[in-house]
């Protein structure tokens, strides 16, 4: 184990999947010579050489597309966004190609493809760089699509994201790459993708949440510990394929749920996660599933309304208390 | 680097080739108007966009591949991938939406895809196959290999940011793929000139600094000749090159569009279908005498013979049984 940031996890992993396998190369924008945006492959190129590290010029629909070809020949290309904002360019390579092309072969061309960068709610970079974009990807058969919250998840799960014969969305966040974290060194450390994980056990309410906004239930569920309120906190760690037997086996646990998401509500991930509880679990609810969501706005650049847009802490823990009848 | 090309007979035209170019031809014409007759008998459904008229492109240009080399085509894919050399049977099969076909039924006409033969598929957006080509070229590179990628595509995907990606990045990173604008004037009922600035497609390679030539689309060896020219230079020096291919559809888009008349006069049709790329071809075979009529003969009842059996094999195959419905979503 070794304390490291989210951001070196992702560039070990990165590094132990090239070094495993000849067929991963790194593809996207400033990922060389600039060494990343967001210094995720740091020394990479200086590691791997241009030939597995390679800088592409700005048209992300024309280089996840060439990822995908690459894919069908049966390499494994990890492609870049910048921030995942820009996947939106890239879009129908990633649903009409990528996702389809195992189904609609036959089987016969399986699309091995990480597509990773950063995405979420950022620090004031207003409406077009700062938007929870796993709901355009997650609806999409035929595609993985992982959100991961801590420095480990973040390097096991890129390391089976990069290890699977699918097309994998991973993404990441820039308010979490400096966050620290204990990390296993051993090369062969994988997180299995479609696995969720209970972060805090509890025994009176079930807070589903990932990202940022398990971060900030954490800090909810130790001040809510003060008033009495125990809350289990569930991170499914992949959103597609979801582990709802995890997420409902702690519901039956608890009769409560609150599902929280960053991103505007109207037809979210909160949304998916209520209702495979209703349907799984519904005899043993005490209540409804609430939902605690971003506001159905774009993101704001001024910093009062930014605060306003994404769950604050007081509004979580309003949430629990109120379904937990406080 | 200009002007179509009309080629002259190439001494290398001998008899066996001269059959070989006359039957994938006539395979291919027979097959989809055998398809168009199945569609209209409700055999085939969704989406049926026929090559009739444009042969000679496909088959000039596939027969300058070596067999692991690779093709990629838009949803008029049938003629690329017979070409490529799959099955008819399993392509009708296909159509059809049986078991046994290309993809088990799960593709249609727009995505024949054949690992067997190095078809990479036919693709419905247009113009975003034109990246997937550039990236299966990238990984014959990449693995150092010596194969080359064909890419087919239409006029239609000329005007789409991909095109111009993809031109791009092949010219940018060197890498072995022959770009084949099937240029037939018309995208869907959208003529050329309508949606064009530039209207001579072969001069956009100019601007991304690769080979560019305007070819006969029609002439079966101009293809050859052309296309064989810019896979030599794709395997030698991994130099991409753009071929504008000047055809022509004679029949609509699709079979929704079955007489193509509304945004194209009869008259241009009727002119368009006098230069026949098979009739042309055979013509010139009889002339110089390296075919007779009794040799193409027996190819035209070959070529019928076996897209009936074709058509019996497809109604004998069973339908995919439910269970296939979540096979291949996700490859274990």
């Amino acid at each position: 184990m070794s304390i490291i940031t989210y951001r070196e996890a992702l560039n070990q992993a990165l590094r132990e999947e090239m070094d495993r396998d000849p067929r991963v190369f790194v593809m996207g924008e400033e990922v060389g010579l600039y060494d990343g945006a967001y210094k995720v492959t740091q020394g990479l190129l200086k590691a791997y050489g241009e030939k597995r590290i390679i800088d592409t010029p700005i048209c992300e629909s024309g280089f996840t597309g060439v990822g995908v070809g690459a894919a069908m020949l049966g390499l494994r290309p990890v492609i870049e966004m910048m921030t995942f904002n820009f996947s939106i360019l890239a879009l129908d390579q990633i649903v009409n190609s990528a996702a389809k092309m195992c189904y609609m072969s036959g089987g016969q061309y399986p699309i091995p493809l990480v597509v990773r960068g950063p995405g979420g709610p950022a620090a004031q970079l207003a409406a077009q760089h700062s938007q929870s974009m796993e709901t355009y990807f997650y609806h999409v058969p035929g595609l993985k699509v992982v959100r991961p919250t801590t420095p480990a998840d973040a390097k096991g799960l890129l390391k089976s994201a990069i290890r699977d014969d699918n097309p994998v969305i991973f993404i990441e966040a820039e308010t979490l790459y400096a966050v620290k974290g204990e990390v296993p060194d051993d090369p062969d450390f994988t997180i299995p993708l479609g696995k969720a994980i209970v972060r805090r056990e509890g025994t009176d309410v079930t807070v589903v949440a990932y990202m940022g906004m398990m971060y900030r239930a954490m800090e909810v569920a130790e001040e809510l510990a003060k008033e009495g309120i125990s809350c289990e906190l569930v991170d499914p760690r992949t959103l597609r394929p979801m582990d709802t037997d995890t997420i409902v086996s702690s519901v039956r646990k608890t009769h409560r749920a609150v599902v929280l998401e960053a991103g505007a509500g109207f037809a979210g991930m909160g949304s998916e996660i209520a209702s495979e509880i209703t349907e799984e679990a519904f005899d043993d609810l005490d209540a409804p599933v609430m939902r605690v969501t971003g506001e159905n706005a774009p993101m704001p650049y001024a910093k009062n309304l930014e605060q306003l847009k994404t769950p604050s802490r007081a509004k979580i823990a309003d949430a629990i208390r109120r379904i937990c009848n406080r | 680097m200009a002007q179509a090309k009309t080629a002259t007979l190439a001494p290398r035209l001998d008899t066996e080739l001269a059959r070989r170019l006359v039957y994938q031809m006539a395979l291919i014409r027979r097959f989809e108007e055998k398809a168009a007759e199945m569609y209209t008998l409700g055999k085939i459904g969704g989406f049926l966009h026929l090559y009739i008229g444009q042969e000679a492109v496909a088959v000039g240009a596939t027969s300058t591949l070596r067999p692991d080399d690779y093709a990629v085509s838009s949803y008029r894919d049938h003629g690329h991938c017979l070409a490529k050399g799959s099955d008819p049977k399993r392509a009708m099969a296909e159509l059809f939406g049986r078991m046994d076909g290309l993809c088990k039924g799960k593709g249609g006409s727009m995505h024949f895809f054949d690992r067997s033969v190095n078809f990479l598929g036919g693709h419905g957006i247009v113009g975003a196959h034109l990246p997937l080509a550039t990236g299966a070229a990238f990984a014959c590179k990449y693995q150092g290999g010596d194969q080359v990628v064909l890419c087919y595509f239409g006029d239609g995907a000329v005007p789409e940011g991909e095109f111009h990606e993809s031109m791009n990045l092949a010219a940018l990173w060197k890498l072995p793929v022959v770009f084949i604008c099937e240029n037939n004037r018309y995208a869907m009922g959208t003529a050329i000139h309508r949606a064009l600035s530039q209207t001579e497609v072969w001069r956009f390679a100019e601007t991304y600094g690769m080979p560019g030539e305007a070819v006969d689309g029609m002439d079966v060896l101009a293809m050859r000749d052309s296309v064989g020219r810019a896979v030599e230079r794709a395997r030698k020096d991994r130099t991409a090159t753009l071929i504008e291919a000047r055809t022509y559809r004679f029949r609509g888009h699709s079979m929704r569009d079955p007489a193509g008349s509304v945004y194209r006069t009869k008259e241009e049709v009727e002119r368009e279908k006098e230069r026949d790329p098979i009739a042309m071809f055979t013509e010139r075979c009889y002339r110089d005498g390296i075919l007779g009529e009794a040799d193409v003969k027996l190819v035209e009842k070959e070529v019928f013979d076996r897209v009936d059996e074709a058509v019996a094999f497809a109604e004998a195959s069973p339908e995919p049984p439910p269970e296939e419905l979540f096979t291949d979503v996700y490859k274990d």
